[in-house]
């Protein structure tokens, strides 16, 4: 049962730290996993913003949680080839840093 | 009634064999044999095309033939206002084109014969008899030609053959660049002969000589600009252009003396029976055209008679043997454009006709003297009757014929042409009688410079004694009479030249004139003006002989300070030439300098200039590439950000208001 001060707002307050942490941990970390980690965030901020608008604003419809249900089973997919390619990064430069992979350098 | 397509197609087949078996020089023996044989048939077929038509000339002109090409036949397609356009191919054989016919192919083949002996021993022997066969296939087949497109593509190949045996001794630089010179120049009056039949047959529906011809008889051309007369004027006058390129008349003439410097067959081919003679025979050909517009008439006649006395008087003070007799066709060729802005189809075609037989005749006498003394001057010959009786007495038949002088054929085709001047109306309402007086003066002017620079040539080169060494060997036997089978055609054209009169012979019922002239009115002779140009031919003959022949008068007596400026004037050709050579040319080379410039500098530019952006660019864009991903996800992030914030702040609602609550 939901209680009655929790509000559609304060769901959204959380849906955006989390997704500005995950935007940090892209944008800022150096290690490849905790870059990966970082979009596992942001995909997971978006979930729950689908679920809280799902919820308070149209509960009668399911486009929601098969929304959610997708993003989860994508995240899954891109963690493992995201994972393949952190693992062949790591074989070929000798390092996950992503600022040391800079071949594309223009 | 023969096939006349086979008469074209006999020196077509000749020119297909010799390339095929007898071009190279070791196996070009029996070359001119092979284009003497198809000329033979062409000339028997002609004869025999014309002798079916004489008795009745009147009768419907004879006509073959058969869809070329047929574009949107019937207008079927309707994208076009005009229909469709068929292109065909066929012969047409009327009094003019049996007649021409006749008379190309009998001067062509006695060239030819002419050709074995002045071509003997020469490396291109077999090319040279290939170029000709082809010359006379696409003059006889101009001739023979039922439309005007197809007279257009034979009209090119005219000026093809004509450049490649112009240029036939292409080593030399300038019979190289004579040739150029006669393909380009011709080349400016063909462009307008282009446009004129364009614009004819657009308006006319047609390319058909004769459906245009009963079209614009019974006034039923569609012009697509100005009026039916205003039209057919314009029409008239861009022929005329072409004819004006080809026959060499004033201002386009200047390619015709420098055309002296392929072989002297060629010369005479190029005079008497192909080149020049086309533009002539298309003016003839395309008269329904010219007559349907007087004042094209008038612009014909006024540009033949000027062309006559320009070039006679030039004629008068060459040194050179070939070039007094190629300004002489030049001048010659204006009487005969003279005749036909006059009105009548008969004399310029009557006088073209004899001109043939006599002007081929003194070229291959040209040829027989320099054939013997080696050089083209005539002040470096000189007694050359002793050695050369046959030559000098067959080149003063012709020399005599083209002065005019009774009873030679020159006399008869002249005083026609004067006669249809005299009396012709068109010239008369057009220019007044002061104005046709005028161009009758020229004509007569130009008979007596005629006849003196005939007589001139003929007493510097024959007469008196040997001037110098060449002369004094050839008197020593040296120079030879020329072979027989050089002398033959000589002889033959001769008995032409003399007897040629009696074509249109009123003692024998002027058979020409009814032949060619169907329905055309006969000019009545004036009685006085027989007289007036034979005495002036005569007085010709006499003066020059006084001054060249007998040395009666000598020349330092009259070399007066304005007769040498004179002199002068004539002889650098009018400066004709130099004006060409100074105005009209460096013009061309001014304005193409300033096109070169542009080109390199503005055009050129721009495409450097793209270049130079896209570089600076790909440069400067450079640096954003990184390599660094992060650096990209920052760029997508803050960039998504902007346009957030933007929206958020400008008021634009990214879910419509209604569906955010029910």
């Amino acid at each position: 049962m939901i209680t009655s001060h929790l509000q559609l707002e304060h769901y959204l307050v959380v849906a955006a730290l989390l997704f500005a942490i995950g935007t940090y941990g892209v944008l800022a970390r150096r290690n490849a996993v905790a870059v990966l980690m970082g979009v596992e965030l942001m995909l997971n901020a978006a979930n729950i913003n689908f679920l809280a608008f799902w919820r308070y604003v149209d509960p009668g419809r399911l486009e929601g949680q098969v929304f959610v249900l997708i993003i989860i089973t994508v995240a899954a997919a891109e963690a493992a080839v995201g994972l393949a390619l952190v693992l062949n990064i790591y074989r070929t430069f000798g390092t996950a840093e992503v600022d040391r992979v800079n071949t594309l350098k223009g | 009634m023969p096939a006349i397509w086979i008469i074209p197609a006999l020196p077509l087949a000749s020119f297909l064999i010799i390339c095929a078996l007898f071009l190279r020089p070791e196996r070009s023996r029996f070359a001119p044999h092979v284009l003497i044989a198809a000329l033979v048939g062409s000339l028997v077929l002609s004869v025999m095309a014309v002798a079916g038509l004489w008795h009745d000339p009147a009768h419907a002109p004879i006509e073959y033939r058969a869809t070329w090409l047929a574009i949107n036949p019937g207008g079927a397609l309707q994208s076009t206002s005009v229909g469709g356009l068929t292109l065909e191919v066929g012969v047409l054989l009327d009094p003019l084109s049996g007649l021409m016919l006749v008379v190309v192919s009998l001067v062509s083949l006695l060239i030819q014969i002419y050709s074995i002996g002045y071509m003997h021993g020469d490396v291109g022997y077999g090319r040279y008899f290939a170029f000709m066969s082809l010359f006379s296939f696409s003059m006889l087949g101009l001739v023979a030609s039922s439309n005007f497109l197809q007279i257009y593509i034979f009209w090119e190949l005219v000026g093809l053959c004509s450049y490649l045996l112009i240029g036939y001794y292409y080593q030399t630089l300038s019979a190289a660049n004579a040739a150029k010179k006669a393909f380009v120049v011709t080349r400016f009056g063909d462009v307008g002969f282009l446009l004129g039949i364009i614009a004819l047959s657009y308006a006319g529906g047609t390319f058909n000589l004769l459906e245009l011809e009963s079209l614009i008889a019974s006034d039923l051309l569609v012009p697509f600009f100005f009026g039916q007369s205003v039209f057919v004027t314009v029409v008239a006058l861009l022929i005329f252009s072409g004819a004006v390129g080809k026959s060499a008349q004033f201002p386009l003439h200047v390619w015709l003396p420098d055309a002296m410097e392929g072989p002297t067959p060629v010369s005479a081919l190029i005079h008497a029976a192909t080149m020049v003679a086309a533009g002539v025979y298309l003016v003839a050909r395309a008269f329904f055209v010219f007559h349907a517009s007087g004042e094209a008439l008038v612009v014909v006649a006024c540009i033949g008679a000027f062309t006559a006395f320009l070039a006679a008087t030039i004629a008068v003070v060459q040194s050179d043997i070939k070039r007094v007799l190629a300004y002489s066709t030049i001048s010659q060729l204006g009487y005969m454009m003279l005749a036909l802005g006059a009105g009548s189809a008969v004399a310029g075609i009557f006088h073209l006709t004899t001109h043939a037989c006599f002007k081929a005749l003194l070229f291959l006498c040209a040829g027989s003297v320099i054939h013997a003394v080696g050089t083209n001057d005539m002040w470096h010959m000189g007694g050359l009757w002793r050695p050369m009786k046959a030559t000098a007495i067959t080149c003063a038949i012709g020399a005599l014929a083209l002065a005019g002088v009774w009873p030679l054929s020159g006399f008869y085709s002249k005083d026609l042409v004067l006669a249809t001047v005299a009396t012709s109306h068109g010239l008369e309402s057009a220019l007044g009688a002061g104005g046709r007086t005028t161009l009758l003066a020229l004509g007569l002017v130009v008979v007596f410079l005629t006849a003196f620079y005939m007589t001139r040539m003929w007493a510097v080169t024959f007469a008196g004694r040997p001037r110098n060494n060449e002369g004094r060997r050839a008197q020593h036997g040296a120079a030879h009479e020329s072979p027989a089978v050089m002398i033959l055609p000589m002889a033959v054209l001769a008995g032409l030249a003399v007897i040629g009169g009696l074509l249109n012979h009123e003692a024998v019922g002027a058979p020409l004139n009814h032949f060619l002239g169907a329905g055309e009115v006969h000019a009545t002779h004036a009685g006085w003006l027989v007289w007036v140009s034979l005495a002036l031919a005569l007085s010709g003959i006499v003066s020059a002989w006084a001054i060249y022949g007998a040395r009666a008068v000598s020349l330092a007596g009259i070399a007066a300070r304005p007769a040498l400026a004179i002199h002068r004037f004539v002889e650098r050709k009018w400066y004709m030439d130099d004006f060409y050579h100074g105005v009209v040319a460096r013009g061309v080379v001014a304005a193409s300098a300033l096109f070169a410039w542009f080109d390199r500098h503005v055009v050129n530019g721009f495409v450097d200039g793209a270049a130079w952006l896209a570089g600076v660019a790909g440069r400067s864009l450079r640096l954003a590439q990184t390599g660094q991903l992060q650096l990209y996800a920052l760029v997508v992030v803050a960039a998504a950000a902007v346009v957030g914030f933007a929206l958020a702040y400008f008021g634009v609602a990214i879910i419509p208001a209604a569906s955010v609550l029910p």
